[in-house]
């Protein structure tokens, strides 16, 4: 290292590695309760991960979360991007995550024929 | 390459460590692998949270939960129910004292509401051992921006301004004393970063050298610059192996990236930092006594003057501050003396790291605002003396300080308000004390560890300490006489006035201080040879009274068959056969015996 410039660059790349602990980028929550699991939510979780690190994607916190009720379309598949609504997905497949990354969480289009709710907080 | 989701960072402090932490970290691993997991979520060793009542600490992110006194036999909730399904394992959180709520998230618990971690900031929230995450929350910045924009007398002019004063006891103006080394003159200089904590109860120095060594580098290489020096020491002591270990690291990994090193970002200035393990004598942290053990020589303290600022390593000008100190610079230097000096009170600048232990609830670290009352720390933030007990009284400043009585713990607590009031900021070591505690036993204490840790170079301190120990001997053993507290407070006097360095000028300020605020427990100790608190075990007399049932518990507890007395009918205690080991007291349900 031998310029300020140096410093600054290896801060930006590494900073990467702690974002999580303090980043509000956006979320991605899967339903792992267990009517989720028994759809699949881990094959679609690792789906996910896998095409978040293929696609070296930044600032995505990926979470889980519980039953909400609605057990007939597990897979439930959430993603908020800051500042817009809660896009609900159902009946997800691993085949489907593809779709959501690039054209949601990257391209912030909602993929519309896989939403089944919105929440606006 | 796998997208890494969660982040568990578990606390590899020394106090989570001893709680087991290590165990806890290897099942973790194991359970992530054995689950296919361990690729997306990353475990990481941390330093200290000073939270470390409630170790083994771990956290857990994205979402920040906050888990306490985590076993082995836990990994298998944590993995399954949060790791792999989101869900918080809530006997895991932590239990608020009062209200019982439980807490996943860490900045709303009572312990860290009221702190301000500035020093601290990155203690368990990164790995000490890489220094990548050291640089991603900005650090290395300041020694960049010294380099960079600063001329050497400015980056003195911003600590002078910042009011950052010396946190390993005396308070001295740091600005100021890098000021002296810079204008000594001298060709070759030295900077001293003293890691010999050697207080009963203080270990903030050796929590951030685990949790943060890098922002002690850092701190030390500003002042390098400023004070035109090339070469560092950290005179740490053997007693810290986990310290040790991780600054040799930082060391190895600031050199490989050219932080440490010849021509640092190309400005011409050199630095390179040496680590001199001390064999943890106290009056070592004494400033002279310590350069003379860097050098080879036996830790003894000289005169002053001449200050080290002129000669002091191998006759050098050296600047000598300690861990907590340098730790505070890179915040200022990045943040601006401004921001600093807004924080604290009107003399003392910046936050202090303190030390809780003794009779409290949260035993760990606390890193307050100057000026914040001690009640605040104590019960607020400490959580209280534990199991209903009163509190008596704060230790603060180790052996080299005094006590504060209940009636100022309102005190807003700073360098001045200290030093008034008959104690003194030291380390930062709070020891407090509930009722059980005999505030004779207490000064005894600490002038036993002051007396033992005498070099015996000056006769005020070798002899002084020693015959003021045998009085407070007696005194306990029930063998005071009249007149002694006047003779130990005129030996107090003398010795604070002629003893050569910091140990012995400040050796008798606990016993001072006890005399001040419980004079009448010296007295009663004296005059009716009795122990209020009934901690001295040579002046109790324990007897029965009329509440006993005559269960015959205290009689199978006495180890020397002093307890006599007919089953259902009330027991004696033979006084003269009794050692006064208190087991029968311990023993009675019904609290029949009782002392005095």
């Amino acid at each position: 290292m031998k310029t300020i410039e140096d410093l600054k660059r290896l801060r930006d790349k590494v900073q990467a590695q702690t974002n999580l602990r303090h980043s509000s980028g956006t979320q991605v929550i899967v339903g792992m309760g267990t009517c989720g699991i028994a759809a699949g939510a881990r094959e679609v979780m690792s789906a996910l991960l896998d095409e978040i690190a293929k696609r070296k994607i930044q600032n995505v916190i990926v979470r889980q979360t519980g039953c909400i009720g609605i057990c007939s379309k597990e897979v439930l598949v959430d993603v908020v991007r800051p500042g817009e609504p809660r896009i609900t997905y159902g009946n997800v497949t691993k085949s489907d995550i593809p779709r959501i990354v690039t054209e949601h969480i990257v391209n912030g289009c909602i993929v519309n024929d896989l939403v089944i709710g919105k929440i606006t907080e | 390459m796998e997208h890494v989701r969660a982040h568990v960072l578990i606390c590899a402090g020394t106090g989570c460590v001893s709680s087991g932490s290590k165990k806890v970290y290897a099942a973790l691993c194991e359970k992530l692998t054995q689950k296919g997991m361990d690729k997306e979520v990353k475990v990481i060793e941390t330093g200290c949270h000073g939270f470390c009542e409630m170790g083994p600490l771990l956290v857990v992110y994205p979402e920040g939960v906050f888990y306490v006194r985590v076993q082995e036999n836990d990994i298998d909730d944590i993995v399954e129910e949060h790791l792999f399904k989101g869900r918080i394992v809530e006997r895991l959180l932590y239990k608020e004292p009062v209200s019982l709520e439980k807490i996943p998230n860490y900045s709303d618990i009572s312990f860290y509401k009221k702190q301000m971690r500035m020093v601290l900031a990155n203690c368990g929230h990164i790995d000490p051992e890489n220094i990548h995450e050291y640089i991603a929350v900005g650090g290395y910045e300041a020694l960049a921006r010294a380099l960079g924009e600063m001329t050497p007398e400015s980056v003195v002019d911003e600590v002078k301004k910042s009011g950052l004063r010396g946190r390993g006891g005396g308070g001295f103006s740091s600005g100021t004393k890098w000021g002296f080394t810079r204008n000594a003159a001298g060709d070759k200089k030295y900077v001293v970063c003293n890691a010999d904590e050697g207080d009963p109860g203080a270990f903030m120095d050796r929590s951030v050298l685990e949790g943060d060594p890098h922002r002690v580098i850092e701190g030390m290489a500003v002042c390098g610059y400023a004070i035109g020096a090339d070469e560092g020491y950290i005179y740490v002591r053997a007693e810290y192996p986990l310290a040790i270990k991780r600054l040799r690291i930082a060391i190895q990994q600031a050199e490989d990236l050219g932080l440490l090193g010849d021509n640092i970002f190309g400005s011409g200035f050199n630095f390179r930092i040496k680590i001199k393990e001390g064999a943890g004598a106290f009056v070592c942290g004494e400033e002279t006594a310590l350069l003379a053990s860097i050098e080879g020589r036996r830790g003894m303290p000289r005169p002053r003057p001449p200050f080290p600022a002129v000669s002091g390593l191998w006759g050098k000008p050296t600047n000598i501050n300690n861990v907590e100190t340098f730790a505070n610079v890179p915040q200022i230097i990045t943040k601006g003396a401004d921001w600093y000096s807004s924080i604290g009170t009107e003399r003392s600048k910046g936050t202090k790291v303190f030390a809780l232990t003794g009779k409290i609830n949260h035993t760990g670290l606390a890193e307050v605002p100057m000026g914040i009352s001690m009640r605040e720390i104590i019960y607020d933030i400490g959580g209280g003396i534990p199991d209903g007990k009163k509190f008596k009284a704060v230790q603060i400043g180790g052996p080299s300080g005094g006590c504060l009585p209940e009636h100022l713990l309102d005190l807003p607590v700073d360098y001045d308000s200290l030093i008034e009031v008959g104690a003194m900021m030291g380390s930062g070591g709070l020891v407090v004390m509930d009722e059980t505690t005999c505030m004779v036993d207490v000064a005894k204490f600490f002038l036993n560890f002051t007396q033992s840790e005498s070099c015996g170079k000056c006769t005020p301190c070798r002899e002084g300490t020693k015959r003021m120990l045998e009085i407070l001997t007696r005194i306990t053993d029930g063998n005071g006489r009249q007149g002694d507290i006047a003779l130990l407070e005129d030996m107090a006097k003398n010795i604070k006035t002629t003893a050569l360095c910091g140990l012995g000028q400040t050796a008798p300020n606990p016993v001072l201080s006890t005399i001040k605020y419980f004079r009448h427990e010296y007295e009663a100790h004296i005059n009716d040879k009795k122990c209020p608190a009934g901690a001295c075990t040579k002046l109790a007399v324990f007897s029965i009274t009329d509440s006993c049932k005559g269960c015959s518990l205290c009689k199978k507890a006495c180890p020397v068959a002093a307890i006599s007395g007919e089953i259902k009918a009330k027991h004696t205690i033979d006084t003269i056969k009794c050692i006064k080991c208190g087991a029968c007291m311990a023993k009675c349900p019904f609290k029949s015996i009782i002392n005095g």
